[in-house]
């Protein structure tokens, strides 16, 4: 997958576990919870949504990266490459 | 067959543990004793036509889109949609003293300027009050109990004030009998006062249809008519479940919404390896079918609680319903863009299981006659006379909520001690729902959604 997909792939995850927040003008490199209201519930969904998606355990240490777009996408990209789109 | 999890109790909490698990594909199945689904508030139909067990009122009302509070986390949770639950916001409901009533509805300034108005030596320690109440974080699972009515005379020196905000929180949740936990005042005050009431237009079958609907279509299983007789477990942790049939189900962990006490009966008849008492508030509920609308009638409150006395007592009474107080509801009186198929006027009273568990079947009819009229008759301060419009009639009593959930005593919600963190004596056994401790439609969903995260979901 690529930089593109996976970040297409965060913005389906973040509009189901959101469904009444806009994403159109997310920015790539705030905080998510600076531009939504995302509680540590919400979070946790992200991680797990992903574990369900790709099978991709993300160890706890590791959600640090996860707070903006862009550190979730610079995260995932070399964990998800040999994934196909669509999978 | 072999599950991830097995859930004892196909109410609210136990179907909404449900879909959290089945989501993310854990292999899970619902047991439940009873024909169907709804724990203590289901739903039936009785001589053609539509009753709800237990609504009176959805708890923690938002306007749909609202991206903050319980009923907004716990749709996130599961997934659901606004249009799942269909609320319609309350009219206005009213706290009904000796000489003294006040009012409120879904906008809580209302209430605020109710209360400035009628107490005007009190507003600024209400309004102090609701500034420790915002502060109070009342999620932490590891807190410790405080007495309410003691943090609010700290606030309010008029005891008519504080029996009056008590009032409607003790008796939509408070298991414990006076006095509430702090934590549970601060969840019940926010859940009424600050976000009020709503009901969806066809009444709770609605979300729980969808519950049910969404969980089976996530691949989880619901099994009816199957009753779990024992928990079996080999060194302290729990392995499977035995049900009335003789059928044998085992599973990695059990979740149940059962109640404290009776699962651990389930575990063990004998000798109970952790000490939960069954509490004992019940209630008996006076419904009436009525020909035309309350409010044509001129009620049009939503909900009215009531105390005759001026100290309100929340508590077992000694005599089989304690007249001197009660709640009034009229499903009708919601802001629907249609009227209900008929009008309603549920009365609910406290009332003294041992009386209505003991009483000889012979006696019981009769004595759920006497005591609806006697519960009619003393509601009549409160609303208009609508006996001559009555169609239809059903009362329920602490024995039809015993006989239809099991839970010792008909009491509705649940033990006085509550176990927050989930944990039995038992490995991977865990309690969800009423004695968990969130208590109501929104906080048994959210009880079963939290301790599915925290434990079932690793
Ligand atoms: C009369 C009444 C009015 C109410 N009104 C309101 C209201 O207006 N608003 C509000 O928010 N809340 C109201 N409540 C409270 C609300 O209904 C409850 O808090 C909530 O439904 C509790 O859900 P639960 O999942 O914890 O428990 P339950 O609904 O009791 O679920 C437990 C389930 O487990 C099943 N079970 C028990 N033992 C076994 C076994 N051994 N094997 C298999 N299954 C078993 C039971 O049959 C039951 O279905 C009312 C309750 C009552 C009784």
């Amino acid at each position: 997958m690529t930089s593109d997909h996976i970040r297409q792939v965060i913005l389906e995850i973040l509009e189901r576990i959101a469904p009444d927040e806009d994403l159109t003008d997310l920015d790539d490199a705030r905080p998510f919870r600076e531009q939504m209201e995302l509680d540590s519930m919400d979070f946790l969904d992200i991680v797990m949504e992903l574990r369900k998606m790709y099978r991709i355990q993300i160890p706890e240490e590791d959600y640090p990266n996860l707070n903006t777009m862009a550190g979730t996408v610079e995260y995932l990209l070399p964990r998800l490459k040999d994934v196909a789109v669509g999978a | 067959m072999r599950y991830d999890t097995v859930i004892i109790g196909a109410g609210m909490s136990g179907l909404s543990a449900g879909v959290r698990l089945a989501y993310f594909e854990k292999s899970v199945c619902i047991l439940e004793r009873h024909t169907t689904i709804g724990g203590l508030n289901s739903f039936y139909r009785l001589r053609k036509r539509n009753y709800d067990v237990g609504l009176h009122a959805v708890t923690n009302y938002a306007e749909p889109g609202t991206k903050q509070g319980p009923l907004s986390k716990l749709l996130r949770q599961l997934r659901m949609k606004w249009e799942d639950f269909d609320l319609r916001p309350q009219l206005r409901s009213s706290i009904v003293f000796p000489d003294c009533k006040l009012h409120f509805t879904n906008q809580f300034n209302f209430f605020v300027e109710q209360i400035a108005a009628a107490f005007p030596h009190q507003i600024d320690g209400f309004r102090r009050l609701v500034t420790r109440i915002a502060e109070h974080d009342a999620l932490d699972l590891e807190r410790s109990a405080l007495s309410a009515r003691q943090v609010v005379s700290e606030y309010i020196r008029d005891p008519l004030l504080v029996d009056m905000i008590f009032c409607p929180l003790m008796f939509y949740g408070s298991a414990t009998p006076r006095d509430m936990d702090f934590n549970q005042f601060v969840i019940m005050f926010k859940s009424i006062f600050h976000e009020g009431f709503g009901r969806p237009f066809d009444g709770i079958r609605l979300i729980l249809k969808r519950l049910v609907r969404h969980f089976k279509s996530l691949g989880g299983h619901l099994k009816l008519r199957a009753g779990v007789q024992e928990i079996r477990q080999t060194n302290g942790k729990a392995t499977s479940v035995l049900l009335d049939d003789g059928t044998e189900i085992e599973a990695d962990n059990i979740l149940s919404s059962a109640g404290a006490a009776e699962t651990m009966r389930l575990v063990d008849p004998h000798a109970p390896l952790m000490k939960a008492q069954p509490g004992d508030i019940s209630f008996v509920e006076s419904i009436s079918v009525l020909d035309c609308e309350p409010a044509s009638l001129g009620h049009s409150d939503t909900i009215v609680f009531y105390s005759d006395s001026k100290d309100f007592h929340y508590e077992r009474p000694n005599v089989p319903v304690d007249l001197r107080s009660g709640i009034v509801c009229s499903p009708n009186n919601f802001d629907y863009s249609q009227p209900l198929e008929d009008g309603r006027i549920r009365i609910t009273a406290l009332a003294d299981p041992h009386y209505w568990l003991n009483l000889p079947e012979e006696e019981y009819l009769a004595a759920k006659e006497y005591w609806n009229a006697q519960i009619i008759n003393s509601a009549m301060k409160h609303l208009p006379d609508f006996r001559p419009h009555v169609v239809d009639t059903d009362v329920f009593t602490p024995r039809t909520i015993r006989r239809f959930t099991g839970h010792l005593n008909g009491c509705v919600y649940g033990a006085p001690e509550k176990f927050v963190n989930g944990q039995t004596s038992v490995r991977n056994l865990y309690l969800c729902g009423t004695d968990q401790g969130f208590l109501g439609i929104v906080g048994a969903m959210l009880s079963g959604i939290t301790i599915a995260n925290r434990y079932l979901l690793k």
